[in-house]
């Protein structure tokens, strides 16, 4: 049975990458705009993933960190910095803020946690809008230029969507190592049951700083990549609303599951464009939509694929008892 | 010197719809473990029922006593039964998130069904001035700070001296001891749904003649209230009121003293730093720690 899930797996992995490769090719400069998007939102909700889903500590700030990474970004490249030195520093700079911002988590948790998170978010909007002189305040900073990638200038739709991909995949797979490293594990023990977790040595304290700015750092990462996305950036889009946004999509995708943030950025970016068919009524669809999928699997969407697989390997274990226990019977 | 009265007179206004708003909030979070990130929604729909009801063309008076038992329904009645009963055993998570999925639907509903645009709104106090000690004091401060202290009076006489409201706290503290000494603790929790329904029609009634009616004035409020209910204490009604009023004269006051861009940053930072050196409130109480 597993021998055999497993080159499936990987087969299905392939055709999906081959998928988001090849197919948006012929997609118009919008379509290519909104799969960049869905790109650099699950980064930034790979991040929340890491620190919210293994580590277990709520964050309403994660869009914050997305627009300092922007804001890194924009600056630096806006003076003729190159993106991957300004990505370098988007990290250094949200890892740092996402550290510091770990302290309160040290002390106060859930939902005190979340509203510290949520204070932090709006103050890093405010000085987003009234840092003029570094920001741009409410005029924020246009004329974003794309990068060049080994010499290939990405100004066009199709090669920037490359950028933001492979960048996922680059992010993609040192997330997978992360979780299967020991400190993966040591987030997961933290989100079980943090006195445990101390009393088998583990420093908590190090860790839940660590699960912050790790995932912080991913944010800045997302934001890095969205200032050249846009071409332009303002305050607006790093409000409140962009952390709660990032937090619907791990909890619609399946917190604390690999594949969750791609499902539900997927979900949140895509879902509207789908529904826009709708008009007016686009957003409040989304809305009923995330509410009946929670009801109906407060685990989000793997945590209904979980379910089910559980359920078929308790079926067919038991299958497997049957069989075992009648040959027994048929022995004696 | 006259500026500062002034501000206080006005802050304690905000304050009180504050703490009528926050109220409901701690109520929620007491009884079911609800974080109801839509309560800025809950605040902003009951004027647009009475809006709606107003332009159908009923009396002022009938629409608001519509708009109240419209919102029991929907917000408190409707809310809990469709929302947090099928999604209260799952945990706080989730169900915080559905019920941010619940604001956007609110918000979007309003602003596609009604207007994007800000409405008016009658208010149900008299406009003008009067004069308290030299100082001009407008009428609609006054009004608003009575109908919220007189609603605020009534919630804590009822909680604390009636059966009823006995029987509401024992619900809250421990549902489970509550069941075995007979406290119907479904009906209670409903209770408390429906009189936080009916503190947000209330708190909508007075705070919409002063900031006009709009889809998206919930989100201001909505964070206002959480910012009073957690520095107030999250688990105490009154610390809900004290931070409710704190937290409208300290907006007040930053908006006049500080500079009016950091205006917003000010109540933030008074959160962050009530959370980092007393997590549990001012006047709260420390939750107990599970292992």
């Amino acid at each position: 049975m597993s021998g055999f899930a497993k080159p499936l797996k990987i087969a299905l992995g392939l055709i999906v990458i081959a998928g988001v490769i090849v197919i948006p090719m012929n997609f118009n400069r919008y379509g290519l705009f909104i799969l960049s998007q869905w790109a650099v939102m699950t980064i930034a909700a790979m991040g929340l993933n890491l620190t919210l889903g293994y580590a277990g500590q709520v964050s309403l700030a994660q869009g914050a960190f997305v627009g300092i990474g922007a804001y890194a970004s924009a600056i630096m490249t806006t003076h003729g910095w190159p993106l991957p030195a300004a990505i370098v520093v988007a990290i250094v700079l949200a890892f740092a803020v996402g550290w510091v911002l770990g302290y309160p988590a040290l002390r106060v948790q859930h939902h005190y946690l979340a509203f510290v998170t949520l204070a932090f978010s709006t103050l890093a909007f405010l000085v987003f809008r009234n840092e003029s002189w570094l920001t741009g305040g409410i005029y924020g900073i246009s004329n974003v230029p794309r990068p060049h990638i080994f010499g290939i200038a990405t100004n066009k739709p199709l090669p920037f969507y490359y950028v933001c991909l492979g960048s996922l995949a680059i992010v993609s797979v040192a997330v997978w190592w992360l979780i299967r490293s020991p400190w993966g594990r040591a987030f997961m023990a933290l989100r079980e049951n943090p006195l445990r977790a101390q009393s088998l040595g583990i420093d908590t304290r190090r860790y839940t700083l660590m699960a912050f700015a790790i995932g912080s750092a991913l944010g800045g990462v997302a934001g890095a990549l969205y200032a050249p996305l846009t071409q332009y950036i303002d305050p607006v889009p790093f409000n409140l609303s962009l952390s709660l946004d990032l937090l619907m999509m791990v909890i619609v995708g399946g917190a604390g599951f690999y594949f969750g943030p791609f499902l539900g950025a997927m979900i949140a970016v895509l879902l509207p464009e789908w529904l826009r068919f709708t008009e007016g009524y686009y957003l409040m669809l989304y809305a009923i939509a995330v509410m009946g999928l929670l009801i109906w699997s407060p685990t989000g969407i793997l945590g209904i694929l979980d379910r089910y697989l559980a359920e078929r390997r308790t079926k067919a274990a038991s299958a497997l008892r049957a069989v075992a226990k009648s040959r027994l019977e048929t022995v004696q | 010197m006259s500026n500062l009265f002034d501000l206080l007179v006005a802050g304690l206004a905000t304050g009180a719809i504050y703490a009528l708003v926050a109220v409901g909030f701690t109520l929620l979070w007491q009884t079911s473990q609800t974080i109801n990130f839509a309560q800025g929604e809950f605040v902003m729909l009951p004027a647009f029922l009475m809006l709606a009801a107003m332009h159908a063309g009923a009396p002022f008076w009938f629409a608001i006593i519509l708009g109240i038992l419209l919102s029991m329904t929907l917000l408190g009645l409707a809310f809990k039964m469709l929302l947090v009963d099928p999604m209260m055993r799952h945990g706080v998570l989730p169900l915080a998130i559905a019920t941010m999925a619940l604001a956007i639907g609110i918000k979007e509903a309003v602003k596609q069904f009604f207007s994007a645009e800000a409405s008016s709104f009658p208010s149900i106090v008299p406009t003008g001035d009067i004069s308290i000690l030299g100082h001009a004091v407008s009428l609609q401060s006054i009004g608003v700070l009575v109908v919220a202290i007189l609603a605020v009076f009534g919630l804590t006489t009822l909680l604390n001296r009636t059966s009823l409201g006995h029987q509401m706290q024992a619900a809250a503290q421990n549902p489970t001891v509550a069941r075995i000494i007979g406290v119907p603790v479904e009906r209670m929790i409903l209770l408390t749904f429906l009189i936080n329904a009916f503190l947000v029609a209330l708190a909508s009634l007075l705070i919409t003649p002063i900031y006009l009616a709009k889809f998206s004035s919930g989100e201001v409020l909505g964070q206002a209230a959480f910012i009073a209910a957690i520095v107030g204490g999250f688990n105490q009604v009154r610390g809900a009121i004290a931070g409710g009023v704190l937290i409208g004269v300290l907006d007040n006051l930053a908006a006049a003293y500080v500079s009016t861009q950091y205006r917003a940053a000010v109540p933030m930072i008074f959160l962050i730093v009530v959370i980092l050196f007393r997590p549990q409130g001012l006047l709260g109480r420390a939750e107990e720690r599970t292992v």
